[in-house]
């Protein structure tokens, strides 16, 4: 295995171009468990560490540029105002010591459905930056996962960072394990409201071959609080609204069996978490519109 | 050793406090340990060391119809490659008890991760890409996984013409041993029952998910002999396994302990051990082996899991009328320890109550699954899980208190055993459970702060998956009975090589003892029993190596009571030495001398009524003395085949328990908040060590209830999950507070009155958290692990 240490993001491409198969890593938290494992025994690895821009972060006026390579505890730590629902998939993220190591770059590369950051990307929604020596261009997050551990990008491509919106609403992440720390996730479930435009997005992780957003689930509760006047009184969802937006949740996924829980499980798990994650964000809409997190208080 | 480093070495430890019997003083290896300065078994090198690679069969039944090794052998790096056919001698086998494993699997491996080659390179992933070049034809045989499949008539046969010493007596070849233990009439009893309930309980193959992953360093030796270093829990026994695989004589294979990072019997079997010596003896080069944890669940054996039927009968007034178990062990494909376990599931099955009407059966069988043996809790594990779930059951038909129930019928000194065994020493069960029960409650809605729910304290944790939506509190209780030692007439010994000298101008005591220290704390013990008998304040623990007599296995909560008890009479010996050279010496000066009970004390020869007579320094002067006695505890029983009479066990530990947890009931997850626990220990040597034993134990327990299971498919019988991203174990977050209530009611059979108390508190926690979850939610719940589809129905 050869190990490339490219000084610069123009080298990287370079390196990248000339060995298409080499396996970019950062905090190594994934790729490193492959190896470890002996499932994974790429011909070249290639160290993103030197690349200082990688690690940074930028919050414009509306986006936030989130560099590949930043690592969830300063998510969790600094932009929990801006990007709250990735703030709150970052606390359970495996232990300490992985979040200080691993960012949403490894979780893009890697395109687990079983990757924390997922969810919470497609409520927010925004863009992939990615680039190759042919050139840059962002990949919509709704276009980015393609089947399992696949993804839009070309063999010669890198990502750089991640361009997000900031909340304009409340943004809420739930995930079940069967731990409660330091879990992978048997599911998980990702909401954001977007007041300005009046519509709600949903992340579904673990229970799908790719991480799913339930957009049956999104346009039903976007109609069904337009034509309540909800956003504008910020009245209590009625119950069969949170029920019938649960099950058409639970209708997204498309989940498999394995050692980590049923499918049956999944389907329900996911119901569960998205009337609760609803209720959480409404909660928060209602008692201060631009306040971005629900009740819970993280540590 | 020249050349190896990261050896072990003498620990010594002074104090200028009290520091002898009773007193919380602190492992000798702790800084050490929390510094990362310890040596582990992993971190020896050896200069010119070959790593040793272990290549384990991907199916889990199937003849080998050839092996090539000619591409890996020509490989560049790699100096051996061996099979079957290179075993130098005619054993080839070996085994706790029966020795019915293969070194190197011969035509036919019997389980998912049997080892099949072993190549020797000079670098681990040489090692690694080499074994994969071995080509090995299988073809698959059909495979046994349950009781049925097992047991039916044209089943395939484990081990053919077995000749160990159950083959005899088991009804079917395919069951390793059978025990029933049989008093009373139960069936006329169950006459007299006013509520008779049933159940059928599943537990789960629980791993004992040591943190340091097995491993060693063979060095071979100028004689031709092998010196091993190797994380185990019992050099003598692996001794008697490896030399006769190597054709040695015993004592040309030296051993020694290196650092151990866990065992919970998952060191009993051999793992690494023949393997890297061969490999070193074949190479003329030292050999390193270090599984990594995916080998590691392949590498030990784990917790049979059981299927249990129980059927408990009382009068309205909450008498126990009779028992009717049956108990069936999965031992997967070779022995270990199945038969001990079975001998402890049966005796141990009517849990601590007073039953004199029983029908108890307990076997284990022959699978293709992992082989199980050795665990924490050791068969009692799994009978306490299901006879408490009875009690509970129980409890609810006759509308009784379920912790009053579990008194009526406590055990206590004096009780008759189902084996015809009177407990002759304390057995304060009634009391465990009053004390357990009087401890105050966690407050009710406990995660609510005043900035909103502290989602750490809910089911889910940081997963944030409730603010307190669907969370139920629910709270058990269970109690449990584990024997102390080795059982069933085994001759249950240790060793102990004491020595007292003056260094320094200062006596110093050396322990030298085969214990292996799994972190236990046995280190500490022995240190402070030293300075107990001999007034010393400094004690040096020397390493633990098979240059002195066996210890006996740190296993069945026995090495404090054992290897203790050696330590302490060899002190006794040492002591009655040094006082004898002080009579000589100056016995003419006072007349104490030959009349007083003379006692070592603050580094002096004192009188019982505290005149000091001469300093140990004067006594010894440039002279040592230096003792090495086996000691006994006493002698106990085979169970009678048929019947299951006979004084089989040395000593009982009790526990209790109470669990406190929340429970959300819409998604299935569980949080225990709180697990009390309340255990009679007889004397605590280390008060401290004690408590961490049992909060230990609790967590164990706990593991097995809520997460903990090594899954096998039951079609292929291969292993699903053998990883920790899939294995889950408790991290903090899971670990509840766990109040401690040490009770010391000594056994007058035991050094110092102690009781044997590893092993306790993992038996109760598992069905007393089982118990609070059933409360919280009203479910029978009869499978642990607990899953969240349990819960959900899902």
């Amino acid at each position: 295995m050869d190990f490339l240490r490219p000084a610069s993001w123009e080298e990287a491409l370079a390196a990248k171009a000339e060995h298409p198969t080499a396996v970019p890593i950062a905090g190594g938290t994934d790729v490193m468990v492959e190896i470890n494992f002996d499932h994974r025994r790429p011909e070249y690895l290639m160290d993103l560490n030197r690349i200082g821009d990688l690690r940074e972060w930028e919050t414009g006026a509306d986006t936030v540029r989130l560099g590949a390579s930043v690592p969830y505890t300063q998510i969790m730590e600094n932009l929990r105002a801006e990007l709250p629902g990735l703030a709150l998939a970052s606390h359970t993220v495996a232990s300490p010591q992985i979040r200080n190591r691993g960012g949403v770059g490894g979780n893009l590369g890697t395109a687990s459905p079983a990757g924390d950051a997922h969810p919470a990307l497609l409520a927010s929604g925004g863009e992939i930056e990615v680039e190759s020596v042919r050139g840059r261009r962002m990949i919509p997050i709704d276009e980015f996962y393609l089947g399992v551990k696949r993804n839009a990008m070309e063999q010669d491509e890198l990502i750089r960072a991640v361009h997000l919106p900031k909340a304009t609403g409340p943004q809420q992440f739930s995930k079940v394990g069967t731990r409660n720390a330091m879990v992978i996730a048997v599911c998980a479930f990702g909401i954001a409201l977007h007041p300005e435009t009046k519509t709600v997005r949903t992340g579904i992780g673990s229970a799908a071959p790719t991480p799913v957003r339930a957009k049956e689930a999104e346009t039903f509760l976007a109609a069904a609080l337009e034509e309540g006047g909800h956003w504008e009184s910020g009245a209590p969802i009625p119950v069969s609204v949170a029920k019938q937006f649960a099950q058409l949740a639970s209708g997204a996924c498309n989940p498999i069996d394995d050692v980590r829980g049923s499918a049956k499980y999944r389907r329900h798990a996911v119901g569960i978490m998205a009337r609760r994650t609803l209720g959480w964000v409404w909660e928060s809409y209602r008692g201060d519109g631009r306040t971005a997190q629900g009740g819970a208080q993280c540590a | 050793m020249a050349g190896v480093t990261r050896t072990p070495t003498n620990l010594t430890q002074g104090s200028t406090t009290p520091a002898g019997i009773g007193a919380s003083t602190l492992r000798p290896d702790g800084t050490l340990k929390v510094t990362g300065e310890f040596a582990y078994s992993s971190d020896m090198w050896h200069e010119d060391m070959l790593w040793g690679f272990t290549l384990r069969s991907t199916v889990a039944h199937a003849e080998i119809r050839s092996i090539d090794t000619s591409e890996a052998l020509a490989q560049a790096g790699v100096y051996a490659v061996l099979t079957y056919d290179d075993l130098p001698t005619a054993v080839k086998n070996y085994g706790l008890e029966i020795q019915d494993t293969p070194v190197l699997a011969n035509g036919r491996v019997r389980h998912h991760g049997e080892p099949v080659a072993l190549v020797a390179a000079d670098h681990p992933e040489t090692a690694r890409r080499a074994a994969a070049k071995i080509k090995i034809v299988y073809a698959e045989l059909p495979v046994v996984t349950d009781e049925a499949s097992a047991t039916a008539e044209d089943a395939p046969l484990l081990h053919p013409g077995r000749k160990d010493h159950h083959a005899g007596h088991v009804p079917h070849p395919n069951i390793v041993h059978r025990q029933p233990i049989v008093r009373g009439n139960a069936d006329e009893a169950a006459k007299r029952a006013d509520v008779i309930v049933t159940g059928e309980y599943d537990f789960g193959m629980q791993d004992q998910a040591f943190l340091g992953p097995e491993s060693g360093l063979a060095v071979p030796a100028e004689d031709g002999g092998v010196d091993l270093y190797v994380a185990t829990q019992w050099l003598h026994s692996d001794l008697r396994q490896i030399a006769p695989v190597l054709g040695l004589p015993p004592e040309k294979v030296r051993m020694t302990l290196s650092g151990v990072g866990g065992a919970f019997g998952g060191r009993e079997d051999l793992s690494m051990q023949i393997h890297g010596c061969l490999l070193a003896l074949r190479t003329g080069k030292p050999v390193k082996i270090v599984y990594n944890r995916f080998e590691s669940f392949f590498g030990h054996v784990h917790r049979h899991p059981a299927k249990l039927w129980y059927e408990h009968g009382a009068t309205k007034d909450g008498k126990l009328t009779h028992l009717k178990c049956r108990i069936v062990l999965d031992g997967g494909a070779y022995a270990s320890a199945s038969p001990a376990v079975v001998g402890n599931a049966s005796s141990l099955a009517v849990g601590p109550y007073v039953v004199d009407d029983v029908d108890i059966e307990a076997i284990a069988l022959y699978t293709n699954n992992p082989p199980c043996g050795a665990m924490r809790g050791f068969g009692a594990v799994q009978a306490c899980f299901a006879y408490e779930a009875q009690m509970d059951k129980l409890a609810k038909a006759l509308g009784m208190d379920p912790v009053e129930l579990r008194q009526r019928n406590a055990m206590e000194q004096g009780t008759l055993l189902p084996t015809g065994q009177v407990v002759d020493s304390p057995a304060p069960v009634a009391e465990l459970l009053r004390r357990v029960k009087a401890m105050p409650l966690p407050p009710e809605n406990q995660w609510e702060t005043t900035e909103g729910a502290d989602v750490r304290a809910l089911p889910g944790g940081l997963s944030n998956t409730t603010h307190g939506e669907g969370v139920v509190r629910g709270i058990g209780y269970a109690v449990g009975i584990k024997n102390v030692g080795f059982s069933e007439g085994f001759d249950d010994y240790s060793t102990a090589r004491v020595r007292m000298e003056v260094i320094n101008g200062e006596p110093v005591a050396t322990v030298h003892t085969a214990m292996a220290e799994v972190g236990q704390g046995g280190v500490t013990v022995h240190a402070q029993i030293a300075r107990t008998e001999l007034g010393v304040q400094q004690v040096t623990i020397h390493p633990a190596d098979t240059q002195v007599g066996s210890a006996g296995s740190t296993s069945a909560s026995r090495q404090t009571y054992v290897t203790g008890g050696a330590v302490k009479n060899s002190c006794e010996a040492v002591r009655e030495q040094v006082l004898q050279k002080g009579r000589l010496k100056f016995g003419t000066y006072h007349p104490a001398w030959a009349t007083a009970e003379l006692l070592l004390e603050g580094g002096k020869v004192v009188t019982d009524g505290g005149e000091v007579l001469a300093d140990i320094v004067d006594v010894l002067g440039e002279e040592s003395v230096e003792v090495e006695l086996e000691w006994r505890h006493r002698p106990t029983e085979a169970f009678d085949l048929e019947t299951g009479q006979g004084n089989g066990h040395v000593q009982y530990s009790f526990a209790a328990h109470r669990a406190v947890v929340e429970v959300d009931t819409e998604l299935g997850l569980v949080k225990v908040i709180e697990l009390a626990c309340a255990q009679d220990v007889g004397k605590a040597l280390n008060p401290l060590s004690v408590v961490g034993q049992i909060q230990g134990g609790t967590t164990q327990g706990l593991g097995v209830a809520v997460m903990e299971e090594i899954i096998v498919d039951p079609k292929t019988a291969k292993v699903r999950n053998p990883s920790f991203t899939d294995y889950l174990i408790p991290t903090i977050l899971d670990t509840p507070t766990i109040p401690v209530d040490v009770l010391e009611l000594a056994d007058e059979h035991a050094p110092y009155g102690l009781r044997g108390i590893g092993e306790a508190p993992t038996l109760s926690s598992t069905p007393a958290v089982l118990s609070a979850i059933r409360a919280a939610t009203g479910l029978a719940l009869t499978k642990t692990p607990v899953r969240p589809e349990h819960l959900t129905g899902t």
